[in-house]
């Protein structure tokens, strides 16, 4: 099997005496479209912090992209993408200057930031929205875009965090379908949602329970598992316990 | 309690048009859904409802008062929570709610069967500032806010978004509680599961009300029959189904892909059968389903073509 994208071994994070994320043990391959998801407070944002390097665990051990999420932060930063529906695009910046942003922001040289743009443009069918307003564009091409600027400097890895919050059924659909893409070009998309029909579409689903993973399998293993119809179900019998509400 | 007759809305100079033509009644008691993704318009209709926006054009009524020239009135009578948290931050909760209380000219004590059942859960908080609530916490208290001087019409702007399945649950069954106490809610959410909670929904996009009725109604309305569908290689099943040409339309709906044939015929289901086997998916399973308000909800986005 080839190295983890994402490995994490008993990662804990305390803050004070209480315990936001304990002991989480996990893996997640290249290509691999992985749910995470958790009841509101469940610790999913510690752990994701965490992994993005914007948070030092207090124990375990965790690599995300082959590199240290205690001595290697800044470079975890390069490496990934994120992308979330309340933070993605600059809606008074031109379609042209929030790709430009990016790929500068992720440290693009200026010769392969050209390229990169024009070839995104065109894969996008966009090059006559080029000098348009980010906020004049209709919320399926918005997301279309925030993705492509996601992962515009060919991440090992995306973070997606509630990526389609509010977001109609056709174009949540439409964005599922990037994802898949990405998938295929080996790009591993880390994923949290609030739609459980969304968790089927996922590779494999954990799911979190006041700070621990409690369940971690393919949708199909969990249903069966839990002997249940569907994971809004699988969900509802791991979340009702919960203690914690945020 | 409240009635519109074509509302409408533009910003920008009419560039922007939030919302056309929009007109409904929500009877006393009722608990009525505004289900619609961002942008719908949802929140202008609140506002405009609220008195807090004016129409360009229309006219609208909540509670018998008139949005215009009895919005005094109107203020004093409904409850608003909006979608952004907009209590005090540095006030305790009990400082927010007795706040609240005294605005509207009443007491906490006064009103306190009404929010006890919600309330209950934020006591042990009551010294902590607002803006220190987690945000399950923050919409229980915007709630009780909402809810203190006994309102005739509670209105919830996506009151459930960002919140888990769970809790979402908790949530609705509090507003059941509220209804069956005589308060007329108008609520709104994008999560089109939700719909199945509501006496009445009003399906929105764009500004306009894609359709209106009770949620069993518009699934009898869905017209197609609708079939799942699901194999082991569930996106290349997506692809297959959507490049065959019998199809009418396909889409991913959690563990199975929903889909309509064009030109149902006893044969369609035999002859889509045998097409994906021949393509290689293995455990195809093909059975009739119920549609749900987002499969009405991608229908009526899509009336040109049969989706």
């Amino acid at each position: 099997m080839s190295s983890p994208v994402i490995y994490t071994y008993n990662l804990t994070k305390r803050f004070g005496d209480f315990v936001a994320a304990k002991d989480l043990s996990f893996e997640v391959g290249p290509g691999e479209i992985f749910g995470f998801l958790g009841a509101n407070g469940a610790g999913k944002t510690t752990a994701i912090r965490m992994l993005c390097g914007l948070l030092v665990p207090s124990a375990g051990e965790a690599t995300v992209a082959g590199f240290d999420v205690y001595t290697e932060r800044e470079k975890i930063k390069k490496n990934i993408g994120y992308m979330s529906q309340k933070f993605s695009l600059y809606e008074d910046l031109t379609v042209m200057e929030n790709i430009n942003f990016y790929a500068g922001i992720y440290g693009l040289k200026n010769k392969e930031i050209k390229e990169k743009s024009a070839t995104l443009l065109r894969q996008l069918d966009m090059e006559k929205e080029a000098n348009q307003l980010v906020s004049a564009l209709p919320l399926g091409w918005r997301q279309k875009l925030s993705f492509s600027v996601a992962v515009i400097h060919d991440p090992h890895i995306v973070f997606l965090d509630e990526p389609t919050g509010g977001v109609d059924p056709v174009t949540r659909r439409q964005f599922w379908d990037l994802i898949y893409a990405a998938a295929q070009r080996g790009i591993t998309a880390f994923v949290t949602t609030h739609y459980m029909d969304e968790a089927e579409y996922c590779d494999r689903i954990s799911i979190m329970v006041d700070g621990v993973i409690e369940a971690l399998d393919t949708p199909l293993n969990l249903r069966k598992k839990y002997a249940a119809n569907s994971m809004d179900e699988v969900f509802r019998q791991l979340a009702r316990n919960a203690k914690r509400s945020e | 309690m409240i009635r519109l007759v074509n509302i409408n809305k533009s910003y920008n100079q009419g560039a922007t048009r939030a919302l056309s033509d929009i007109s409904f009644t929500v009877g006393k008691g009722e608990l009525f859904g505004l289900i619609g993704p961002d942008g719908a318009g949802k929140t202008s209709l609140f506002r405009i409802l609220t008195t807090l926006l004016l129409p360009d054009t229309g006219t609208a009524t909540v509670a018998g008062f008139d949005i215009l020239k009895d919005y005094k009135r109107i203020r004093e009578s409904v409850g608003y929570m909006p979608g952004k948290f907009s209590l005090y931050q540095d006030l305790t909760v009990e400082e927010n709610l007795s706040f609240f209380a005294t605005i509207f000219g009443t007491t906490i004590e006064e009103n306190y069967d009404l929010i006890k059942d919600i309330y209950i859960q934020i006591e042990p908080f009551r010294k902590r500032r607002a803006g220190q609530l987690s945000g399950g916490m923050k919409q229980k208290l915007a709630l009780s806010c909402a809810l203190i001087h006994k309102p005739s019409v509670l209105f919830l702007d996506e009151p459930t978004t960002g919140v888990d399945a769970v809790s979402r649950t908790e949530f609705w069954e509090m507003l059941k509680r509220l209804k069956s106490q005589g308060i007329t809610i108008l609520v709104s959410t994008p999560y089109m599961d939700e719909a199945s909670m509501c006496d009445r929904i009003a399906l929105l996009q764009n500004g306009k009300i894609m359709s209106l009725d009770q949620p069993q109604k518009i699934i009898d309305a869905y017209g197609a029959k609708l079939f799942g569908v699901k194999s082991d290689k569930m996106y290349k099943l997506l692809t297959d189904i959507r490049n065959y040409p019998a199809v009418g339309s396909c889409n991913a709906f959690g563990e199975y892909l929903h889909l309509t044939f064009k030109n149902l015929n006893p044969d369609s289901t035999v002859e889509l059968l045998g097409h994906l086997k021949a393509l290689g998916h293995l455990h195809v399973e093909l059975k009739e389903t119920e549609p749900k308000i987002e499969d009405c909800f991608i229908q009526l986005m899509n009336p040109a073509k049969v989706l």
